[in-house]
């Protein structure tokens, strides 16, 4: 085997962090190297590095033997180096195949050559099992499609070596499948992947070594299949880690939150929910499991008040809130993790301390009058960094500046900090690194410990099944499945997922209740 | 997790915190030179020009007077235009906003009489209420009706000049005595005192330079202001929070039109003493210009105002005496807008070179950022 890249002691600074300090990593040509580290670790900005997206302070990067400086992803590109960064860089409002020759467009003379783009891209779909629809606007594909299209970017303009950060953390387990599949045909075809993960079970699936990252510095680099999990972990936050979490027994109270008949439509005017109910109850955690687009979003959207319905009814206890503001309903005790921690959870360009005051500004003890304690907020952000162990350099930065994963927390923090009654949390722990997934996990139950009511949508099957005490599954805006917890098998979900009948599933006999939008409950033991 | 590995609390004052002021005095460096090449290629002598500008700004007190009487308006519309850039929202209507501000604290002026401690705060709160009103009209429209801010308030400027042309002209309802197209004087009891003997510099510029501090308190020290911010970033998160992007839109172009109407009124109560057609040459443009190269901030707005307004003083002189026309002055304001927008640029490489200043220096991260292996 050849060397394919060889970084040698990378140093990159920001401002009072030491994001790479002296890191040096060899990847060797044809192998799919897994980058595993905790949040915060540096991972995204060595690979920034190494894309020609960012200038290393220090050190010095070999491609094949030889020393080489990119001056901009462009040129890394030129020499074979691409990435596929996790927030995805595409024109919605361009077809597949335009968004794939965009900047390295075939030409007739002034012309565009679109029927060439179109064999080009067919090829090279085809070639690796990427399978796109070529004349599809990107903005109305599914993530998983949207993620191919960037690969196939990638690889119609020569790249060898391809960069994927966190490519799993938006996609299905059928679509991460499907992703692996493609993996093994580049590698087979002698491309050269570098993948981050925070899921330790995907290095071990499909990674020939590992390299793990910690606090800026590497930690080691081994065979895949010389280390398990725990160990993995282990290199990674230097403890043993809780993989699976436990939770006690724990009888459920009232109903806390009611859905009832919920009809909506998604951004596009098209029906998203058709008749949803469902209830959550005291000291219980509801799972939702679901393909990522059959209405999760907008479920969540409208009993957080943020999407109007068509019809149908919230209540929280004996509240009806489904005419109140947001801002009603989270003084009426419902809290929210929003799926998309950068459009949503977060301004960007606020620092952390604005950050933090997010729905608090109007109460005690940060509202003195019209003017908001500073002092406060300040004091309120220093304690919530520290006990949810946000990696950052103090509270003045602004959130733009945080690693994915810390982005993630600073969320966490707050809405868990709010003590709602109610918490509606979509994905929370998307983009975490195991400890960060230990302690929200942990949180959660601590919730459900205080009889406070849970409302958990995740892609992730494993959170699902090791958290809910009911999961319900969501296809095409309808609930089409309810289990007990310890009845639903990852199979069962997965059929139900993709649409197929319930009782080639498994036959659950209280599902016709919900599918029906009749009232639910009746499996509430 | 390990406390020893969270780095040290950031400094209070960083070389960073420079950024902002050098970033600004670089596009007016940049825009000087520029304009002299302009003015060298019209044959015209640019350092002469200079000079004289800069006598004609500050070179004796009466001149000096002129600078800040021209910088007091400029503060009140710059700062109009950055308080609605916090929001997100781009006032180009500050030149109507200041026109109703005017004709409002005008007629106030004249046709009511009362003792001054009330008369004269009335004056400049009318106006500043009415140009609040004529503000929050776009700030409505592109709210609920999504009629984008920079077209309706355009077109806002176009009615407003209508009005205030009909209310002096002949037969106009404000139309004073006088064979002049303007209202009747104000009285005594409601005018700005002059600070300055010897100029014409009023007391407004103590109500420009509270304002700012005002003004800075509000953004970013109030809920509203948070609130208002938070909608500037991002209307999405803000909505997520529980803050309404549409309640916020029309209360900041109402804040914004306030600010426009009190610059108006101010002129009129400290300077003019009357209202007349065209009394504002185009503060209200210049506004955006100030806000810009202020880079929003009350301070850097009210430097901002300070050299534009020396621009236009200076410019009168320079026209009267070195003849070289006023219009020159328009071009070198243009290419200050034009590389204080541009140099937004220089700011990465600013604090690129500064970090790796201190990398060499006392503020070394690696050092602050221990590890525990
Ligand atoms: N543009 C920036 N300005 C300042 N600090 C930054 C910037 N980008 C990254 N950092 C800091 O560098 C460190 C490493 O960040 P990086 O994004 O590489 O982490 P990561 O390993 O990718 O983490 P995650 O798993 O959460 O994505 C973090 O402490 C982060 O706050
Ligand atoms: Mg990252």
């Amino acid at each position: 085997m050849t060397t394919a890249i060889e970084m040698r002691n990378i140093v990159k600074r920001f401002p009072r962090v030491l994001a790479n300090d002296h890191v040096s990593l060899t990847v060797e040509e044809g192998e799919i190297h897994s980058l595993l580290g905790e949040n915060g670790a540096g991972k995204t900005t060595l690979m920034n590095i190494l894309s020609g997206l960012a200038a290393p302070d220090e050190g010095e990067i070999l491609l094949h033997g030889t020393p080489v400086h990119f001056r901009s992803c462009l040129d890394a590109i030129k020499h074979g180096i691409g990435m596929v960064h996790q927030h995805f860089m595409l024109v919605p409002v361009f077809t597949v195949t335009e968004n794939i020759i965009l900047g390295n467009e075939p030409k007739r003379g002034f012309w565009l050559n679109m029927k060439q783009a179109r064999a080009k891209v067919a090829e090279l779909s085809e070639r690796y099992g990427l399978k796109v629809d070529p004349d599809a606007l990107v903005r109305d594909i599914p993530v998983g499609m949207q993620q191919r299209v960037e690969i196939l970017k990638a690889l119609s303009r020569g790249v060898r070596i391809i960069i994927l950060d966190e490519p799993t953390a938006v996609l299905t387990p059928q679509e991460v499948r499907e992703l692996y599949v493609v993996m093994r045909a580049l590698r087979e075809a002698g491309h050269t992947i570098i993948f981050i993960t925070h899921k330790l079970q995907e290095v071990e699936e499909i990674t020939d070594r590992v390299t793990v990252l910690r606090d800026g510095r590497v930690m080691g680099t081994a065979e895949t299949q010389d280390v398990d999990e725990a160990g993995l972990a282990r290199m990674m936050v230097g403890r043993d880690v809780v993989l699976h979490v436990k939770k006690e027994k724990h009888s459920a109270g009232e109903v806390r939150l009611q859905v009832e008949h919920l009809f909506a439509k998604d951004a596009r005017g098209l029906p998203a929910l058709k008749d949803v109910s469902l209830e959550v109850r005291a000291g219980e955690i509801v799972g939702i499991a679901g393909v990522a687009g059959n209405g999760q979003n907008e479920l969540v959207e409208v009993i957080t008040g943020l999407r109007n319905k068509e019809s149908g009814k919230i209540l929280l206890g004996d509240l009806d809130i489904s005419e109140m503001t947001p801002r009603e309903r989270m003084y009426a005790g419902l809290g929210h993790i929003p799926q998309d921690r950068q459009r949503r959870g977060l301004v960007m360009n606020f620092s952390l301390i604005d950050n933090f005051l997010m729905g608090f500004e109007d109460s005690p003890p940060f509202a003195k009058g019209p003017m908001l304690d500073y002092a406060e907020a300040k004091r309120f952000s220093r304690e919530s960094i520290q006990m949810f162990d946000v990696r950052t350099p103090g509270p003045h930065v602004l959130a733009r500046t945080l690693s994915g994963g810390n982005q993630q927390k600073v969320i966490i923090a707050r809405e868990f900090r709010r003590d709602p009654a109610i918490l509606i949390a979509a994905q929370p722990t998307r983009g975490l690194d195991v400890a960060a997934i230990e302690f929200v996990h942990e949180g959660l139950i601590k919730l459900r410990a205080q009889d406070k009511a849970i409302l958990l949508i995740s892609m992730e099957l494993t959170e699902i099944l090791d958290l809910s005490d009911r999961i319900l599954v969501m296809y095409e805006g309808k609930i089409v499945g309810s289990f007990k917890a310890g009845q639903a098998t990852p199979e069962m979900l997965g059929l139900l997922m993709a649409g197929s009948n319930i009782d080639q599933a498994g036959g659950q006999e209280n599902t016709p209740t919900y599918r029906n939008g009749e009232e639910g409950g009746v499996d509430h033991g | 997790m390990d406390k020893s590995k969270r780095p040290l609390e950031e400094r209070r004052f960083s070389l960073l915190s420079l950024v902002s002021p050098i970033q600004f005095m670089l596009g007016i460096i940049v825009a000087f030179i520029a304009g002299a090449l302009f003015l060298w290629a019209f044959q015209e002598d640019a350092i002469r020009a200079y000079s004289v500008l800069f006598k004609g700004a500050f070179g004796s007190k009466r001149y000096f007077g002129e600078t800040l009487v021209s910088t007091t308006p400029l503060i009140f519309t710059g700062l109009s235009v950055a308080l609605g850039f916090h929001c997100g929202l781009f006032n180009m209507g500050v030149e109507g906003q200041l026109e109703f501000g005017a004709m409002v604290a005008a007629y106030i002026g004249y046709a009511w009489n009362m003792p001054k401690v009330i008369h004269l705060p009335l004056a400049l709160l009318g106006g500043a209420v009415v140009g609040g009103i004529w503000g929050a009209v776009p700030g409505y429209l592109k709210a609920y009706h999504k009629i984008h801010e920079v077209i309706t308030t355009i077109m806002l400027n176009y009615i407003a000049y209508a009005v205030a042309d009909y209310m002096i002209a002949v037969g106009g309802p404000m139309k004073g005595n006088s064979d002049l197209p303007a209202s009747p004087k104000i009285m005594a009891t409601a005018r700005l005192d002059r600070i300055w003997p010897g100029t014409r510099l009023s007391a407004g510029i103590i109500v420009a330079l509270l304002m700012a501090v005002l003004v800075w308190f509000f953004i970013f020290r109030t809920r509203i202001g948070y609130k208002m911010r938070a909608v500037g970033f991002s209307a999405d998160a803000a909505e997520y929070a529980g803050i309404n992007p549409k309640t916020m839109t029309v209360w900041a172009m109402a804040l914004s039109g306030a600010l426009g109407g009190m610059a108006g009124a101010v002129e009129v109560l400290g300077v003019h003493y009357r209202f007349f057609a065209a009394f504002s040459p185009g503060y209200g443009w210049d506004g955006i210009a100030v806000a810009l190269l202020g880079l929003l901030h009350p301070v850097g707005v009210v430097a901002a105002a300070f050299l534009l307004g020396m621009l236009r003083s200076g410019s009168i002189t320079m026209q009267a005496i070195a003849g070289i026309s006023k219009e020159v002055i328009s071009i070198l304001t243009a290419l200050i807008i034009f590389f204080s927008a541009t140099n937004q640029t220089l700011k990465p490489m600013l604090e690129g070179a500064i970090r790796k200043h201190n990398l060499r220096g006392d503020e070394d991260p690696a050092q602050e950022k221990k590890h525990e292996g």
